[in-house]
């Protein structure tokens, strides 16, 4: 069984639908990736798990399921034990994300009392205990240390080591690597996977770099203007990527494009709040595009694992 | 790549440098911080040199002394062929409209109460004589060089995505027609879709004003695409000076080969054997002894940590600070 199963999740801000119908399942020790550009509602998607959407945004959802409970069911008080317990999340920017009025030790002997409790000195320990896990150095005068006085590395270290306090079953890590530097974001990736496998943890993975999910997620779901476009696994998606639009973010990759006199580019942007248009919400962009593409909208279809939103999907052969 | 011996250079340093004054706290000495220790390069018409390395190890301090933003603290800088450094206000305001500049946050680098127009306008309106009729007349033709539709003119930038913002940033470095523009990451604040756009502009734009670019960046992705020369620093020194294809074919400094290998790949025969760098970049103020990255280096020796290394030209253009680097090939 899943460990995290999520059931046609919308979520509203007013008339604009950030999120539309997602469905996703992670399991038990899973890394999944969810790329996406600014806008496709890959962040959203994971704020409403936490459920940090406040108002005037609107939740809904057949289930959101985490071992074998739907969190939108249960009561409050119980959905709040379980957050940052049970499923804990890191966010992108690492320094806007410790409280800077606080010591690294007061916020992590914080998570863990409310979580768990003990003494003073017993926190103070495990605190020390998690710092270290975290591979950071000289981390007994670290636990005094004021986010200020930290590198967005190290703040980031910190940001795990509090989601990692209390042995989450479910880690969300939203662009945890994007405001680093590459030799630390190699760093980090290596130091989230480490913990992922010893832990048994699953992990999804949101970012908006395709090499980084290439390296590290099993699966990959593909977000565009708050839908689910594509879900599939890796490496075969970069492979053959059977939507229009995971095909041309691969190809305007600088990365596929050495020795070219010029990129690849995708013409036009992710339409915003107010210029969606009626049909595939790629239409307008997609190279491919049919009559029919204009007036209706696809849904995700195809074999479990690998699905594709879109009335022509590509060919299994083409890359 | 014929032509690289023959291009008129249009800029040129001499081992550059910039150290700031750091207060360390009330009565206590001030502490030095070389951002910037002896950099040297050229820069020729029509082709682009990329600086590469990562945050702190002076990237931006580099472009703050060549678009004259500030006075570099020795060293010579020459723009097409006058010296900078030595020259006074007039003849500084003069050569400043030879070097322009785009910066990495399009949200940031437009004034939000002036109208496209205006912005475009404002370079002519302060260094040219011409009239308000002659002026509207080249930034209109510049925002349809640029891919902006005339409309935009009245617009406020606002109404505009990250990706046209950087078009409009890219028009205003370009009005004054210079023969340098310093783009500071122009699109790592981009997504991927629209990232591909802005680079095949720059390129294109490039080819049709011979323009020269600095581009500053820490994707060493984008820089295989768009660069011809490329220079990787490192705490304020340059460790690998190379052509493009030599650089990313055969790095030589353990810094530069390092950076390449965290880079995430999608190809997975591409990725090579990830080899992560312990610790971070030290701090300018108190930089290790002998060469400046021995503490991160896997092929540090006890040498490393006394002599500083110097850049040696290894041939074909390949310049590297390592002490190592004959021992390790």
């Amino acid at each position: 069984m899943a460990l995290l199963e999520v059931k046609d999740l919308g979520v509203e801000f007013g008339a604009f639908r950030a999120v539309d119908n997602v469905s996703l399942h992670v399991d038990a020790g899973e890394v999944l990736g969810i790329v996406g550009e600014s806008g496709s509602g890959k962040s959203v998607t994971a704020l409403a798990l936490m459920g940090l959407i406040e108002e005037p945004g609107r939740v809904h959802a057949q289930h959101l399921r985490f071992d074998g409970r739907d969190l939108l069911a249960m009561p409050l008080k119980e959905r709040r034990a379980l957050l940052g317990k049970d499923i804990a999340m890191i966010f992108q920017d690492p320094m806007a994300s410790l409280n800077p009025c606080f010591t690294v030790e007061f916020q992590l002997v914080e998570t863990l009392r409310i979580h768990e409790g003990g003494s003073r000195k017993a926190l103070r320990a495990r605190a020390l205990e998690l710092l270290q896990q975290v591979e950071i150095p000289d981390a007994e005068r670290r636990l005094s240390a004021y986010p200020h006085q930290l590198s967005g590395g190290m703040s980031q270290r910190v940001m795990v080591a509090m989601a990692i306090a209390c042995n989450p079953r479910l880690l969300i890590a939203d662009e945890p690597t994007t405001a680093l530097d590459v030799t630390i974001q190699a760093q980090m990736l290596a130091l989230l996977l480490r913990l992922q496998r010893e832990r048994g943890m699953a992990l999804v993975l949101i970012t908006h770099d395709l090499g980084v999910v290439a390296e590290i997620a099993q699966r990959v779901l593909v977000m565009y203007a708050g839908q689910v476009v594509e879900t599939s696994r890796v490496p075969d998606i970069f492979e053959a990527p059977r939507h229009p639009y995971t095909e041309a973010l691969l190809s305007a990759l600088p990365e596929h494009n050495i020795g070219q006199r010029r990129l690849r580019s995708m013409s036009g942007m992710v339409p915003g709040a107010f210029d969606r248009p009626s049909g595939c919400l790629l239409s307008p962009r997609c190279a491919y595009v049919q009559p029919r593409c204009r007036d209706e909208r696809p849904a995700l279809d195809g074999d479990v694992g690998m699905q594709a939103r879109c009335f022509y999907p590509l060919a299994q052969v083409s890359a | 790549m014929s032509d690289r011996n023959n291009a008129a250079v249009v800029l040129e340093s001499q081992a550059l440098a910039k150290h700031y004054a750091v207060s360390t706290g009330f009565l206590k000495p001030k502490a030095l911080a070389r951002a910037l220790d002896g950099v040297s390069f050229t820069m020729q018409a029509g082709r682009t040199l990329a600086v590469v390395g990562e945050s702190g190890c002076g990237k931006s301090t580099l472009a703050r002394q060549l678009t004259m933003i500030e006075s570099p603290t020795s060293g010579a800088l020459l723009v097409a062929g006058a010296d900078v450094t030595h020259a006074d206000a007039a003849r500084r305001k003069q050569l400043r409209q030879q070097v322009q500049m785009v910066f990495q946050n399009p949200f940031a680098s437009l004034n939000p109460r002036k109208k496209i127009g205006h912005a475009l306008e404002e370079p002519l309106t302060i260094n040219t004589g011409l009239d308000k009729a002659a002026r509207g007349e080249k930034a209109r033709a510049m925002m349809a060089r640029v891919g902006l539709r005339p409309e935009h003119y009245e617009r406020y930038p606002h109404m505009f995505s990250g990706g046209q913002r950087q078009r409009i940033a890219i028009a205003r470095a370009l009005m004054l027609q210079p023969k340098i523009v310093v783009l500071d990451e122009p699109v790592s604040a981009l997504d991927v879709s629209i990232q591909a756009q802005v680079l095949n502009l720059l390129m294109d734009l490039q080819e049709e004003t011979q323009v020269a670019y600095l581009f500053i960046s820490h994707n060493l992705a984008v820089v295989e695409l768009i660069a011809d020369e490329v220079l990787v620093m490192y705490l304020g020194k340059v460790v690998e000076r190379a052509p493009k294809k030599l650089l990313f074919a055969t790095p030589r400094h353990p810094y530069t080969q390092a950076l390449l290998a965290s880079t995430p790949r999608i190809d997975a025969r591409a990725r090579q054997q990830r080899q992560v760098l312990s610790g971070e970049l030290p701090s300018p103020l108190a930089p290790p002894s002998g060469c400046a990255f021995h503490k991160r280096c896997p092929h540090a020796v006890a040498k490393c940590s006394v002599e500083t290394p110097v850049l040696e030209d290894l041939g074909g253009g390949q310049h590297v600070a390592c002490l190592r680097v004959h021992e390790l090939g």
